[in-house]
């Protein structure tokens, strides 16, 4: 395409500082996020690791209580702040404006900046384990009065916090204004392909709920240091208000940290089988539907407060509504594998997984969605159970999926099939037993966040355990595999897929720094 | 920058601060409702400004239970001198509760009320309460400490039971330092 020509006259060869540190390409700081994302997942399983050795067998044998505590909250926040959402954002840098037609994202100053925010942030975070009192051990939750008792770590996990809603916020400013400002002509709004669309939605969840976020934690350290009492019940406030607070962002946010893997499935998918996606625009309405839905069913996170009966009723009935526009698309993935000419490539296979397996995430929170029913479930690890199936073969399988599909564009090679089938068969067995018992021990009442249990959920714990260090392990062969792969290997073609269709598939592989500086025409 | 371009970044931020108010303005909101409502099972930390006075409903009786809580650390005895009653609603009823301080210093302590169903709080009126002041406790004082309370004859017909739950906070560092007071009614 005329559109797409090599266009590298000014900075051909930017030095290391130029081409990463001040850059504002948007293929570099989706690079950038992508390669911190890949980071974190692995901070972020080493200490799922630690709470796996822990819980191997009953008793205490590796780590002190107030330890375990600490991993299991810093596990969640970075998994959630420092893998998950960074690698959503890296993927929309990539590929929004090359999607769109753009020729890069609407504000590439203020890009560089949500980037770069993140390793300071996330050096605070870390830096928490080091001091006196420990890292934070009260949840990623953080509710009071607990999260107060924190030590010395308090106002940097606060801070830290503060940082990442920014750059959350700044980078989906950025993403709205690419998304409303830059297609190309031609491009109308219900011609945007589906993972703009996701990113265009969670883009405004993240906006309208991350600075509520910011306002809940500023609360708590003004409770702490300045004798506000927000949440202190002897001062006339009340700790139940800080859950209402933390859920109206918490359960937006893990939309947030759904729906553009939604937008990457209902790429991959019709290109493997072979067919146009089925349901475009209800996937659209789907998802709109979906991101509404999620600000009014937040009290599901605290059905055993002492809601009154209506207060019940009425989270149990929203959040059941949520099923029928997240059944909606379901449907329409299967509908488009139906009869379709069907490959089983890494990303289909992970597409697929994902379909599978997040679908059994959404049937648990169903059950966890029957109020009477929580009062058993909650604070168990059926919920444990529940949210890492919608997370990890759920969010980061899609992740993954679209590393293997997208990164033959990005780098302009084939990654190595036989290797990223074994990546895919060994991580969906090892997540399956690491999570699938998880229900069964919570079913039976083992409670979350205990260094400790009775003997009789041994036996699922200790294949908990081996699955989470089989997957663990797995994850490295991911890594080895995307170096590989940006190294060299055999060469990609445009297309990449035969069955692939969209604009950024026009251009070269890899695509030149600068792409679409002269919009191409949509017919 | 473009016009449009400058549009949507002016509004998107604007959405993000108008956000950041509104978590805070969540709970004024969340006061109210729960004022209003009776929801969290707040009952009024002041007493009713205007007398209760309500013609008693011999026909009815409803259960009230009273429990005594000490947040965590304190080195207190606190119980409520009867566990029980039977009363009719619209009676007035005088119950005590007994504090020990065991410390060898004094301890300001601010007991914070709650009923139990929340929507019954309404209807559960203290006309004298040690809650409605902090409390000073000398070293090693006991105290007893009455309670004056009506239930409301509207109270709804299919609530039997109410329990009343004390917890006393330990206030000494913030009463020290600000006189404790509740301007309003503390709802929330
Ligand atoms: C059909 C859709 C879903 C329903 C009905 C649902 C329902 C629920 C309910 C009722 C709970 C609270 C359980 C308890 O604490 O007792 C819960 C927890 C949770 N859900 Fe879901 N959920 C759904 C989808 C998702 C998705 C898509 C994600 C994320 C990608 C997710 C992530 C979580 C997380 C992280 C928690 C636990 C939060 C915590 O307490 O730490 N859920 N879900
Ligand atoms: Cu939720």
């Amino acid at each position: 395409m005329s559109t797409a020509t090599v266009d590298d006259h000014h900075d051909e060869h930017p030095g290391f500082f130029k081409r990463w540190i001040t850059t504002t390409n948007h293929k570099d700081i989706g690079t950038l996020y992508l390669l911190f994302s890949l980071l974190m997942f692995f901070v972020g399983g080493a200490m799922a690791m630690v709470i796996r050795a822990e819980l191997y067998i009953p008793g205490l044998q590796w780590v002190e209580p107030g330890f375990f505590n600490s991993m299991t909250t810093m596990h969640a926040l970075i998994m959630i702040f420092g893998a998950v959402m960074p690698a959503f954002t890296g993927l929309a840098n990539w590929l929004i404006p090359m999607m769109v037609g753009g020729c890069d994202m609407a504000l590439p100053r203020l890009n560089n900046w949500s980037f770069w925010i993140l390793p300071f942030a996330f050096t605070m975070l870390l830096s928490t384990l080091f001091m006196p009192g420990g890292a934070p051990a009260g949840g990623w939750t953080m509710y009071p009065p607990l999260v107060l008792q924190t030590g010395n770590a308090f106002p940097f996990v606060i801070f830290s916090i503060h940082l990442m809603g920014i750059s959350s916020i700044m980078g989906s400013i950025n993403v709205v204004a690419t998304i409303l400002n830059m297609r190309a002509p031609g491009m109308t709004l219900l011609k945007m392909p589906l993972f703009v669309w996701t990113w265009l939605i969670t883009a405004y969840l993240l906006i309208a709920t991350m600075p509520v976020l910011a306002g809940a934690v500023t609360m708590l350290l003004t409770d702490k240091y300045f004798a506000t009492s927000f949440f202190s019940a002897a001062g006339g406030g009340d700790p139940v208000m800080f859950q209402h607070i933390f859920w109206f962002f918490g359960h937006p946010e893990v939309y947030i940290l759904i729906l553009p893997a939604f937008g990457i499935v209902s790429h991959i998918i019709p290109t493997f089988a072979r067919k146009p996606l089925f349901g475009y625009s209800s996937m659209v309405y789907a998802t709109a539907s979906i991101a509404f839905l999620s600000f009014i069913v937040w009290a599901h996170h605290m059905f055993t407060v002492g809601m009154p009966l209506v207060g019940e009723l009425f989270f149990m009935f929203s959040t059941m509504l949520i099923a029928v526009p997240t059944g909606v698309k379901v449907f329409n993935w299967i509908a488009t594998m139906w009869r379709g000419s069907m490959t089983f490539e890494t990303p289909m296979l992970f597409a697929v997984g994902f379909v599978i397996m997040f679908t059994l995430g959404g049937f648990s929170g169903l059950m966890l969605a029957i109020a009477p029913a929580d009062f058993q479930y909650h604070d168990t690890y059926f919920v444990v159970a529940h949210f890492h199936y919608v997370l990890v073969p759920g969010a980061v399988f899609a992740i993954m999926a679209a590393g293997y599909f997208w990164l033959p564009k990005w780098t302009g090679h084939m990654y190595n099939e036989t290797l990223g089938k074994w990546h895919f068969w060994l991580s969906t067995i090892f997540v399956n037993l690491t999570f699938f018992p998880m229900h069964f021990v919570g079913l039976a009442g083992m409670p979350r966040r205990i260094p400790d249990y009775s003997l009789q959920f041994t036996e699922f714990n200790t294949m908990a355990s081996i699955g989470s260090f089989g997957f663990g392990l797995s994850q490295l062969l991911f890594a080895f595999i995307v170096f590989q792969t940006i190294r060299g290997g055999k060469k990609a073609t445009d297309q990449v897929w035969e069955g692939a269709e969209g604009l950024e598939w026009t251009l070269p592989s890899p695509p030149p720094a600068h792409t679409f500086d002269v919009p191409p025409v949509i017919k | 920058m473009t016009d449009k371009k400058a549009t949507t970044v002016l509004r998107s931020s604007f959405i993000a601060l108008a956000m950041f108010g509104f978590g805070y303005l969540m709970v004024p909101i969340y006061d109210v409702l729960c004022n209003i409502t009776g929801l969290n099972g707040n009952t009024e930390i002041v007493s009713t400004q205007q007398e209760v006075e309500f013609e008693p409903d011999m026909t009815r009786t409803v259960k009230v239970q009273f429990v005594a809580n000490l947040n965590n650390s304190m080195n207190w005895t606190f119980e409520p001198e009867i566990f029980e009653l039977e009363v009719h609603p619209g009676q007035r009823i005088v119950t005590n509760y007994t504090a020990i301080n065991h410390r060898p210093d004094a301890v300001v302590g601010q007991a914070i009320p709650s009923v139990m169903p929340g929507l019954a709080s309404r209807h559960f009126h203290k006309v004298e309460c040690f809650c409605f002041t902090n409390q000073t406790f000398a070293a090693k004082e006991e105290r007893q400490m009455p309670v004056v309370f009506v239930v409301d004859p509207a109270l709804p017909e299919k609530v039997e039971v109410i329990t009343l739950s004390y917890t006393f906070f330990d206030v000494t560092e913030t009463a020290s330092v600000t006189p404790f007071t509740f301007e309003v009614p503390a709802g929330g």
